[in-house]
C-alpha cells in the first residue's frame, strides 16, 4: 500500500495533561481523512504534530519521504530540518493567520520566495494562478483586512498550495466563518480533494466529512476511538462514544 | 511683584545657547541610535531560547531601569575608573550611560512589541517552511516595528530631556551653558526661562510627529 502519511506510537502531553496517547494513523496518497471528536480530544494537537508546530514526545511521523522519530534518546530535529519537513505540508488555520502587512498576492508569494528562493516574477505567476483557482483573481492587490472571512481562508489555502506540498492539513478551517461563508471554503476543499490532494481535515462539518472524506477518524481523550470509511463511521458508528458525539449533530440539524 | 525682565542681556549669550543646543541634540542623536541597537539586542535576547541570554538581558534591563540616571552618570564617571582603571572623558561617560539607560527602556518596548504579535503569525510562517529567524525578520518584526514606533519615539523624547543631567559632569550642553550664563549675568530667571523654552521648541515638532504616527497606527488596525 502506498501510504503518504504514517504515524505510529505518537505521544504528547502538556505538563501533566496527556493529550495524545499512542496514536497510529496511516493515510494513502490521494486520500481525504476527516478527524472528528469533541473539543479537547487531541485532534488539533495531532494535526499540529504532523507538521511539528507541536513537537511530539514519542513515536514516529513520516510524510512522503521524510520521517522523524521522537523520544527515547532520539534527538530533536534541527531547526533547518524542521523547516524543510514543514515545507512539504500545507496548513490552513482556523483563524486564517494571513500576513496583514502584505497584499493577497504577496501573502501567496511569501513561501516560494522565502523558502524556495523562487525568483519574484515566477512566484507572482504561480500566486496568480493559485488565486485564480480559489476564485480571487480580482483581489490580488488588496490587503487582507479588506477581505471577508471566506475570502481570507481561500487566500490562506492558496498560500499553503504555493509551496506545492504533498499533504494539506486543515485545522477547523471553517469554524471561524459566518455560516453563509462556509460553503465557498468547503467548495475549494472539495475541488482539491477531487484533484487527488492528500488531506487531513479537522472539522465539525459532519455533513462535509461524510461527503468528501474517504475515511473518518473519531478521537476522544487523546485516543482514536473508531475509524473507517466515512459512511460507516458517521452512518453506523460501532462505538458508543462515537454515537453520543454524533447525536449532538443529528439533534441540531 | 515688580521684576523687570532683561532678556536683552540673554541675547548677548545667544551663541553659547546655540552651541549648547547643538551639543544637546548631538548627544541625543548618538544615544538614541546607540540605545536602539542595545535595546534591540537586549529585547530579542529576552525572548531567546537560551536561559543564559535571557538572564543576562534581564539583569541588564532591570539594573539600568531601576537606578536613577543621575546616580548612573556619577557612577560611570567617578566610580568606574576606580574599579577598572578605565577613565572615560565626560562626553564619553555621558553617552555610554545614557545609551545603556535608554537601551534598557527601548528593550522593554521592543520585547513588548514582538510578543504583542499574534502567535498565529509565527505559526503560519513556520508552517510554510520558514526558519524561526526568517519568520522573525519577514513576518513578526515588520508588524511589531509599526507598533513600537510611537512608544520608541516617546522614549526618545524623554532621552532628549535626560541629556540635561550630563551638565553635572561639565559637558557643555544646553543646561550647562545656561548655568554659565546665569552665573555670569546674575539673571537666573531670564536664562533658565530661555533654556526651558528651547527644550520645548525643539521637542514640539517631535511630539506632533508621534501623535501623527499614533493616529496612523490606530487607523491601520
Amino acid at each position: 500500500m502506498n501510504y503518504k502519511i504514517e504515524v505510529s506510537g505518537l505521544r504528547k502531553s502538556f505538563g501533566s495533561l496527556t493529550v495524545l496517547r499512542d496514536i497510529n494513523l496511516k493515510v494513502e496518497a490521494g486520500q481525504v481523512v476527516a478527524l472528528i471528536g469533541p473539543s479537547g480530544s487531541g485532534k488539533s494537537t495531532l494535526l499540529r504534530c504532523l507538521n511539528l508546530l507541536v513537537m511530539p514526545e514519542g513515536g514516529q511521523v513520516r510524510i512522503g519521504a521524510d520521517s522523524f522519530s521522537f523520544g527515547d534518546g532520539s534527538k530533536l530535529p534541527a531547526t533547518r530540518e524542521q523547516a524543510r519537513f514543514r515545507s512539504n505540508t500545507g496548513m490552513v488555520f482556523q483563524h486564517f493567520n494571513l500576513f496583514p502587512h502584505m497584499t493577497v498576492l504577496q501573502n501567496v508569494m511569501e513561501g516560494p520566495i522565502s523558502v524556495k528562493a523562487m525568483p519574484k516574477p515566477q512566484a507572482a505567476e504561480l500566486a496568480r494562478k493559485l488565486l485564480a483557482k480559489v476564485g480571487l483573481s480580482d483581489k490580488v492587490d488588496v490587503f487582507p483586512n479588506k477581505l471577508s472571512g471566506g475570502q481570507k481562508q481561500r487566500v490562506a489555502i492558496a498560500r499553503a498550495l504555493a509551496m506545492e506540498p504533498e499533504v494539506m492539513l486543515f485545522d477547523e478551517a471553517t469554524s471561524a466563518l459566518d455560516p453563509e461563508l462556509v460553503g465557498e471554503v468547503l467548495g475549494v476543499m472539495r475541488d482539491l480533494a477531487a484533484e487527488g490532494m492528500t488531506m487531513i481535515i479537522v472539522t465539525h462539518e459532519i455533513g462535509f466529512a461524510r461527503e468528501v472524506a474517504d475515511r473518518v477518524v473519531f478521537m476522544r481523550d487523546g485516543v482514536i476511538v473508531e475509524e473507517g470509511p466515512a459512511r460507516e463511521v458517521i452512518g453506523q458508528p460501532k462505538q458508543e462514544a462515537t454515537r453520543t458525539f454524533l447525536s449532538h449533530f443529528h439533534n441540531r440539524g | 511683584m515688580s521684576y523687570t525682565w532683561h532678556f536683552d542681556i540673554v541675547w548677548g549669550y545667544r551663541w553659547i545657547f546655540l552651541t549648547g543646543t547643538g551639543v544637546t541634540i548631538g548627544i541625543t542623536i548618538a544615544v538614541v541610535v546607540l540605545g536602539l541597537i542595545v535595546g534591540l539586542i537586549a529585547g530579542i535576547a529576552q525572548l531567546s531560547r537560551s536561559p543564559v541570554l535571557r538572564w543576562l538581558s534581564w539583569a541588564y534591563i532591570e539594573m539600568f531601569r531601576l537606578t536613577p540616571l543621575l546616580v548612573l552618570l556619577l557612577w560611570f564617571y567617578y566610580a568606574l575608573p576606580i574599579l577598572t582603571g578605565i577613565k572615560l572623558d565626560a562626553i564619553t561617560a555621558s553617552i555610554v550611560t545614557l545609551t545603556l539607560y535608554g537601551g534598557s527602556f527601548y528593550a522593554e518596548v521592543i520585547r513588548g512589541g514582538i510578543v504583542s504579535i499574534d502567535p498565529g503569525q509565527s505559526e503560519a510562517g513556520l508552517a510554510l517552511g520558514m526558519t524561526p529567524t526568517r519568520v522573525m525578520r519577514r513576518i513578526v518584526l515588520p508588524q511589531a516595528i509599526k507598533r513600537m514606533i510611537p512608544p520608541l519615539m516617546n522614549q526618545s523624547i524623554i532621552q532628549f530631556k535626560n541629556t540635561s543631567l550630563v551638565s553635572v559632569l561639565a559637558v557643555p550642553d544646553l543646561l550647562y551653558q545656561g548655568q554659565v550664563a546665569a552665573m555670569d549675568t546674575y539673571r537666573a530667571l531670564e536664562v533658565y526661562t530661555v533654556v526651558a523654552v528651547i527644550y520645548v521648541i525643539v521637542l514640539l515638532p517631535l511630539t506632533a510627529i508621534v501623535k501623527q504616527a499614533e493616529k496612523r497606527l490606530a487607523q491601520s488596525n
